[in-house]
């Protein structure tokens, strides 16, 4: 099987979706002439032409909104945010507008958008550009929340994205962009809200998502030889709609949780996940559910600081112990 | 209106209670919180409590009757007032004369703590046993573990939490109920007593830290139990003692034997099995030792029902295989299984461990060479069990290697004399030297 970048598997979901449906476009700040502030839409300008892959002013309530007011006219637009964290300056066309409207217009008009682009910390861009906002667009009913881990996952799940008829907000990661993984070729489709488990195990469930899963599956191995414990790592994979039945299924197997998320942990997707868990599977609970989140600071410029301040391997290694005691 | 008291269900397994006896009577003022009753159950003797002021208007249950759960026991209201009309308690069954003393001829049982020093307030469980004993301090236990233990029947005041804070965990309960945890100085009497299986120490040889917590551990109702019993065992009966050594060899060359050749029927006997099949059989042979001190008299018993020691969580238990003369090896080992399981399961009926006319205690498995063990009444005498061990003994004025077991037998001498204990032993060791006769 073809191995490829995270990177690559993106370029190709889109390269696919834009061949097999013409009312799909890209459109965001550099993402044609330049071919992408991270290279994600790399040839696709040449390939598709000014007409479905367009630069967009420095403007994201701007570019956002056109995208929303096209894809109620059937447009199935792909929009590049430079990095999530700007979403908050188009935070109305977004959860105001987009997530409303099916709702508003009683089912006469859909809002069949996607809006993706890296939402991380760990590369010392600094406070106001290592935003997470996953839990705070899953707090709104009406948009789809995704976060792929995988080159394999990214594939999938952008085309099931680009396909879905609702808003669908797509995080992506700039240290996964390179990272190589096995992603077939041709085309399949992995359905939103569908968590994996990315590693079976019997003493404790590991609920994460995105960049996290690669720390987890790492400390899930250093756990495995160092202390002889068999962990489960359950890959959400999409935030909302929630697989809390797959969450539950491995619960009910290991008896106990933690959760990791690159996250701030207050009102976290995690907080949510643990009311879920305690609800669902009390008596399956052998212990508290612990959660490893991101330290709950503004982004530490500091890159020594600030991959202490992220989930990584060793923290998850001693939170792992912790819930397992 | 006059409140009807009912047999409480004081315990997860109760079906029925004995009234062992009334603390009030008829007419008598009564508080709530008063105690009414000492009732016993499978597991202990608790007292009723009342939840009512008034008085004791009238008593449905006599005492030494055992009444079946939910069945009235006697009615509180006011003075003077007209008694309802409840019939009379389901199947009350009075029971025979000799188990009306259960004190008497219980093994060893679970009964009220004796009163507590000042110094230590302790309050028994009184109605509610699955209340912990120090109420006011909550059991940490996760909630799966609370789940499990429920399942299996756990006391989770009785399982010690190996998790955060003293939190019981589901691994604690599951230990619980293979019985793996317990004290950790567990002994099974029902194992097998391997001649080279040498006793393992379950403690870590390089253990650190303080020896233990400083703490005050209130006595639990079987630690009660066990030291009144024994110490009016050691201060009344006039113990004395006969050892012998018995050849092991032909008895662990025939269980060998035959555990090979029954391995795949998923039969495994112990030396144990064996050795409670013949004292069955050697009490046949000098019935003097089946007997029981009565004061005026000396109950003679037609039956050799034997039991047998094993520790359990804080304290033991000695349950009793009935008819054991009745019965083949095969028979016993099956039994004393399963009653051992159940001990440590605290699941055992007061029937399974009372009754009992002779009494072995094995501490073979543990290693120990010999020991004396303390005369478990109105038994009148018991047989402790030492280790096989290997040593040089003269045979055809030979040296060669022996497997040498030693055999204490303590014995009341207001019962049995010195010369019928030693017939005892002699009949005792012809039997396990010649084990054959064991299976015939």
């Amino acid at each position: 099987m073809p191995v490829i970048t995270y990177r690559e598997a993106i370029r190709h979901a889109l390269a696919e979706e834009l061949e097999r449906d013409p009312n799909v476009v890209v459109m965001g700040e550099e993402v044609a002439q330049f071919n992408g502030a991270y290279k994600v839409t790399e040839g696709l300008l040449a390939k598709f032409g000014p007409q479905r892959i367009v630069d967009t002013p420095i403007s994201e309530a701007g570019f956002i909104g056109m995208g929303v007011g096209a894809s109620m006219l059937g447009v199935r637009p792909v929009m590049e945010l430079m990095f999530w964290s700007f979403y908050s300056v188009a935070f109305d066309q977004i959860l105001n507008n987009a997530a409303n409207l099916r709702y508003m217009s009683g089912g006469q008009i859909n809002v069949p958008i996607v809006i993706r682009g890296p939402a991380n910390g760990g590369t010392n861009v600094g406070a106001t550009h290592s935003h997470t906002p996953e839990n705070v667009l899953a707090n709104h009913p009406g948009v789809k929340v995704v976060v792929p881990a995988t080159a394999y996952d990214a594939k999938g799940l952008l085309k099931s994205a680009i396909r879905d008829n609702d808003p669908v907000m797509f995080l992506e990661n700039t240290i996964l962009y390179g990272d190589k993984g096995e992603v077939p070729e041709g085309e399949y489709l992995i359905p939103l809200g569908k968590a994996d488990v990315k590693r079976e195990g019997s003493d404790l469930t590991i609920v994460t998502y995105g960049r996290s899963v690669i720390h987890s599956l790492k400390a899930a191995e250093l756990l495995q030889q160092e202390h002889n414990r068999s962990i489960e790592v359950v890959d959400l994979r999409t935030i909302r709609p929630l697989d809390i039945d797959t969450v539950l299924k491995s619960v009910a197997k290991t008896h106990r949780v933690l959760i990791v998320e690159e996250q701030k942990p207050f009102a976290s997707v995690g907080s949510q996940l643990t009311y879920m868990i305690q609800r669902e599977a009390f008596d399956e609970l052998d212990g508290p559910i612990h959660r490893l989140t991101t330290i709950d600071s503004p982004a530490i410029y500091s890159p020594p600081v600030e991959n202490e301040q992220l989930p990584n391997p060793s923290r998850v290694v001693k939170a792992a112990l912790e819930a397992l005691a | 209106m006059a409140q009807i008291i009912d047999m409480p269900k004081l315990s997860d397994t109760m079906t029925v209670g004995t009234l062992v006896k009334w603390l009030k009577k008829e007419g008598d003022a009564v508080k709530s919180g008063a105690m009414l009753a000492e009732i016993e159950t499978d597991k202990a003797t608790m007292e009723l409590e009342c939840f009512f002021d008034g008085s004791l208007l009238k008593i449905y249950a006599p005492a030494g009757s055992q009444i079946a759960v939910g069945a009235p026991l006697c009615a509180v209201g006011k003075s003077g007032e007209i008694v309802p009309d409840v019939p009379a308690p389901v199947a009350p069954k009075p029971v025979l004369k000799d188990d009306a003393k259960p004190v008497a001829t219980a093994s060893i049982e679970y009964a009220k703590l004796p009163a507590p020093s000042p110094a230590v307030p302790v309050v028994l469980p009184v109605a509610h046993p699955e209340v912990p004993s120090t109420p006011g301090q909550r059991i940490k236990i996760s909630p799966l573990a609370k789940k499990l233990a429920a399942e299996k029947g756990i006391d989770p005041t009785r399982v010690e939490g190996s998790g955060p804070g003293g939190r019981i965990v589901r691994a604690d309960v599951l230990a619980a109920a293979s019985g793996a945890t317990a004290p950790k100085s567990q002994i099974s009497n029902s194992k097998s007593q391997a001649s080279s299986g040498a006793f393992v120490p379950t403690a870590s040889l390089l253990a650190k830290g303080p020896v233990q917590e400083d703490q005050l551990v209130p006595v639990s109702n079987m630690r009660g139990i066990i030291a009144k019993r024994l110490v009016e065992s050691k201060t009344q009966i006039p113990h004395f003692y006969l050892e012998i050594e018995v050849d092991a060899g032909p008895l662990l060359e025939l269980r060998q034997q035959l555990n090979t050749a029954l391995e795949k029927d998923g039969v495994k006997l112990s030396v144990n099995d064996f050795i409670l099949k013949a004292c069955a059989e050697a009490l046949r042979r000098v019935p003097a030792v089946n007997c029981s001190w009565e004061g005026t008299a000396v109950r003679h018993h037609s039956a050799a029902h034997v039991s047998f020691a094993v520790a359990i969580e804080d304290g033991l238990i000695t349950p009793v295989v009935r008819d054991a003369h009745l019965k083949t090896v095969f028979a016993i080992s099956t039994e004393a299984k399963n009653l051992a399981k159940r001990a440590k399961d605290k699941k055992l009926a007061p029937n399974d461990f009372t009754g009992g006319t002779f009494c072995v205690s094995n501490l073979g498995m543990m290693g120990i060479d010999r020991f004396s063990a303390i005369i478990n009444p109105p038994n009148a005498a018991i047989l402790a069990v030492g280790t096989t061990v290997k040593k040089p003994v003269v045979k055809n004025d030979q040296i060669v290697v022996g497997q040498r077991m030693s055999l204490t037998l303590s014995t009341d001498h207001r019962v049995v004399d010195g010369a019928v204990g030693a017939q005892f032993l002699a009949a005792l060791k012809l039997l396990l030297e010649g084990p054959a006769l064991l299976l015939i």
